[in-house]
């Protein structure tokens, strides 16, 4: 059986207006955004690598499966101002997969199939506030919402909750990533309305 | 599915001209990274994510990427070796 863990959700009040963000809409669905066309990795040649100063560490398909994995229900926010309530994700905290990695960084770029990358610092990331997640809604992700594998840090906006993820470098300083070096913000906190530079 | 929300470079037209003035569907670009030569109609386009994104239509490559805040806009074209104009 899945851990079982409300997650982080930021400043969260009860009722679900304080669940929405400023500028943000609720929204039902689940919209597709992409920047470009969907990959299809194969799964047994889907891996997952987290590359640091010292040697890269890799799983398969298989073995990232067997990690040990959580289900969360969180609220996410994407930045084009949806914010949809009680998603619930299925997947690999990154505590557990920086608890196989020695390293003293401060931030990460996470990879993607189709080249996308997006920049975190690793306290956004640990302590229950991100996973690598597989499942949604109790099926596997499907690959127009990121699947095999996407990136979930809820308490950010989505963009930062990278689609079709396959690894990531973990640095000493922060690297903007692809929407970042181009107007968007570097931290993303739906909170503070932190969409573009300057904000 | 993803190539449902494929455009072509027409879709940036109306954008290019009111940021610039000019008629840009008809001028050529250079892909940087496979050297592809296409008009710019012809280009690939994705309107649906945080911004704009156009691709070469033969490798794939991000050629342009257009944001655009309430008071701002970020253009980066720098997947693209050259852009010709007609006159
Ligand atoms: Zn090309």
């Amino acid at each position: 059986m899945p851990v079982i863990s409300r997650g982080f959700r930021g400043r969260r009040g009860e009722g679900p207006s304080d669940r929405i963000p400023p500028g943000q809409h609720r929204v039902d669905d689940f919209p597709v955004l992409s920047a470009g066309p969907t990959p299809h990795t194969p799964l047994e040649q889907w891996t997952f690598t987290i590359e640091s100063g010292a040697e890269p560490v890799t799983w398969t398909w298989d073995e990232f499966r067997a990690l040990p994995r959580e289900e969360v229900t969180v609220d996410i926010h994407c930045v084009t101002k949806w914010s949809k309530l009680d998603t619930v994700w299925e997947g690999v905290s990154l505590d557990t997969l920086l608890g196989h990695v020695e390293h003293d960084a401060s931030y990460l770029v996470a990879f993607c199939d189709g080249g996308y990358t997006t920049n975190l610092p690793l306290e956004h990331v640990t302590d229950g506030k991100a996973w690598v997640a597989y499942g949604y809604d109790g099926e596997p992700l499907e690959p127009e919402h990121g699947g095999p594998a996407r990136l979930l840090v809820p308490h950010l906006y989505f963009w930062k909750s990278a689609k079709w993820i396959r690894g990531f470098r973990l640095q000493d300083e922060d690297e903007p990533g692809f929407w970042e070096s181009n107007g968007y913000h570097l931290l993303g906190d739906p909170w503070q309305e932190q969409r573009y530079w300057g904000d | 599915m993803a190539d449902e929300r494929r455009l072509d470079g027409n879709a940036i037209g109306g954008l290019m001209l009111e940021l610039f003035g000019v008629e840009m569907t008809t001028a050529t670009g250079v892909c940087r990274t496979c050297g592809a030569a296409d008009l710019v109609a012809r280009l690939e386009v994705y309107m649906d994510a945080p911004g704009t994104i156009v691709r070469c239509a033969h490798c794939r490559a991000v050629l342009m990427r257009i944001v655009r805040a309430p008071e701002r806009t970020w253009l980066d074209f720098s997947g693209l070796r050259s852009i010709e104009l007609p006159r």
